[in-house]
């Protein structure tokens, strides 16, 4: 694939991140920073990529402890985030609570 | 046929990918979000070994769900205090990945010189930025700022150091040199951290974070991805964006916390002064008497653990004595971006609750009790007053114009910054000395006598 193209879809990425993290409230930002953490583990595919390309043993190796440390990245970021999210979930049923005055 | 499958997955999970970050706007979709995350990611990665032929091959996927195991083990057991820590090392696994991607890509034979250098230095940096990162938070000893002689000018050797492997490998293709240049941004990833303190870990971790989108973007160059490029800068994006709220919210730059200057600066001798020290007694009899009540958590909340006995207080003070309680979050209060928020819903505080600093500054004039606990520098008004302290023009809560104030600490030293707080010797301030849990619990024994 051309560079230019690639360069293109990083600049638009850019602001569609961008855009998309500036609306969270801060009272998520512990979350945010635990999803994206979660979703950088996308490199995942990368090392499956390299994992393809590999033939020697010392490629293969490195390959696949990549693989290995992406999979960590990826399920335990998604792990952490679902305690953490399920912590905002309980109070639903009590939320009308803090309302009087 | 097997290209459309595997390029309509790519679209899907990207889509997926973004939605799930884009409905974390609201507790109520947030849940949402991460199942959407998790679906996108199931859905890359099935494609990518579909397109890769690898689907068949057992030593993959076993080395993936290996990994898996390892992940949700880790994440399920650690309790849930330790959470920004187990942050910080996942974010470091991902760091490491794209360090291992780029020596075997380059040992393979790849022409992307630049694009794997750069995902190389930036990978090894955040893999032990991010180990530095996990020890200080884990055990608390450490996460002192350390600072040595002649600290600046050995990054800057060890920058030097880096720039000239990298140049010799990408001018003379020597592999041997590159595998140098890893080593070296390891180095400097310990050194970087190594000076970073306490209060300023949230923003190192935003910014490791911040990194580890942003190897994943030049593995995606080199490897002509544009899937890990879109998600990469999105992880990045939000890295960025997180460091920069919360150096707004200290009123520093990136570069000064970076450098770990602040501790340096901020050693102002005070002549001794006195504080008034009061009983959890008195605390509660002022409690049960006042209509507002603003209550101020920090780091100090989550070390003793009190956020239950925190909820419990505030219920019974809503319930029995019919007063109005809020809680006051400072965007840095904690050790991670919104540290506070998880651990008053854990407590399962509501999140109406809670209120942000722009939202509820103007009620601390009308609040009759500031109950601070476990906080500090956020409160400081000298941050405000005092043009030559080194958190000036910090904004902060200003619990100083609530009509009595409540500080639980452990002892009268100043907080992490080292500055002393003013607060402490007004007239209307009380110390209550000890353990943040074991006050608040003494303050319900008193409510509930």
């Amino acid at each position: 694939m051309d560079i230019w193209f690639l360069l293109t879809i990083l600049m638009l990425a850019c602001f569609v991140g961008y855009l998309v993290i500036s609306s969270i409230t801060p009272a998520l930002h512990s979350p945010l920073m635990s999803v994206s953490n979660a979703i950088s583990g996308i490199i995942i595919l990368g090392a499956l990529i390299s994992l393809k390309e590999s033939s020697h043993l010392a490629d293969l190796i490195l390959s696949y402890s990549a693989c290995f440390f992406a999979a960590i990245n990826i399920f335990g970021g998604f792990a952490v985030s679902q305690r953490m999210l399920e912590m905002f979930k309980t109070r639903r049923p009590e939320s009308n609570q803090g309302d009087k005055k | 046929m097997i290209n459309l499958f595997v390029n309509t997955s790519y679209l899907l999970a990207n889509t997926l990918m973004i939605l799930s970050i884009k409905l974390l706007s609201s507790p109520k979709t947030a849940r949402i979000g991460n199942l959407f995350g998790i679906c996108g990611m199931f859905w890359a990665i099935i494609a990518a070994l579909i397109s890769l032929e690898l689907i068949s091959h057992i030593i993959p996927i076993l080395v993936i769900l290996s990994g898996a195991l390892a992940g949700i083990c880790i994440a399920y057991k650690v309790k849930i205090t330790s959470l920004p820590q187990m942050i910080a090392a996942f974010n470091g696994m991902g760091g490491l990945a794209a360090a291992c991607i780029s020596l075997s890509e380059i040992s393979s034979g790849s022409e992307e010189w630049l694009n794997n250098t750069l995902s190389l230095v930036i990978g090894s940096i955040t893999f032990c930025g991010s180990i530095v990162a996990f020890a200080k938070l884990n055990w608390s000893r450490l996460s002192a700022p350390l600072h040595f002689y002649a600290q600046y000018i050995v990054n800057s050797l060890l920058f030097l150091l880096g720039l000239a492997f990298g140049l010799c490998f990408m001018i003379h293709g020597n592999i041997s040199s590159f595998y140098a240049l890893g080593a070296t941004a390891g180095v400097l990833g310990f050194m970087l951290v190594l000076p970073i303190g306490g209060a300023d870990i949230p923003i190192a971790i935003s910014v490791l974070n911040a990194m580890s989108g942003w190897a994943c973007v030049f593995v995606g160059l080199s490897l002509q991805s544009p899937v890990l490029i879109i998600i990469g800068t999105i992880v990045g994006t939000g890295g960025t964006f997180l460091a920069r709220v919360m150096t707004k919210a200290v009123n520093r730059s990136l570069f000064n916390i970076l450098t770990g200057s602040f501790a340096l600066a901020g050693h102002g001798s005070e002549t001794e002064k006195t504080a008034q020290q009061g009983s959890p007694q008195d605390a509660a009899f002022l409690m049960e008497n006042a209509a507002n009540i603003i209550i101020v958590p920090g780091y100090g909340l989550a070390s003793a653990h009190a956020q239950y006995a925190l909820k419990n207080m505030a219920d019974i003070l809503r319930q029995t004595y019919h007063v109005n309680v809020k809680f006051a979050i400072h965007p840095v209060a904690g050790r991670m971006p919104g540290h506070m928020n998880v651990l008053l819903a854990e407590a399962d505080v509501d999140y109406a609750d809670v209120y942000e600093l722009g939202d509820i500054n103007h009620e601390f004039a009308a609040a009759d009790v500031a109950y601070v606990i476990g906080a500090n520098d956020i409160t400081n008004p000298k941050a405000k007053t005092d043009a030559s302290s080194p958190i000036y023009g910090m904004p902060i809560l200003e619990v100083a114009k609530a009509k009595t104030i409540f500080f639980v600490k452990r002892s009268l030293a100043s907080g992490y910054s080292g500055i002393d707080n003013p607060l402490f010797y007004q007239p209307n301030t009380y110390m209550l000395y000890g353990d943040a849990k074991a006050v608040t619990e003494e303050i319900i024994k008193a409510l509930e006598a």
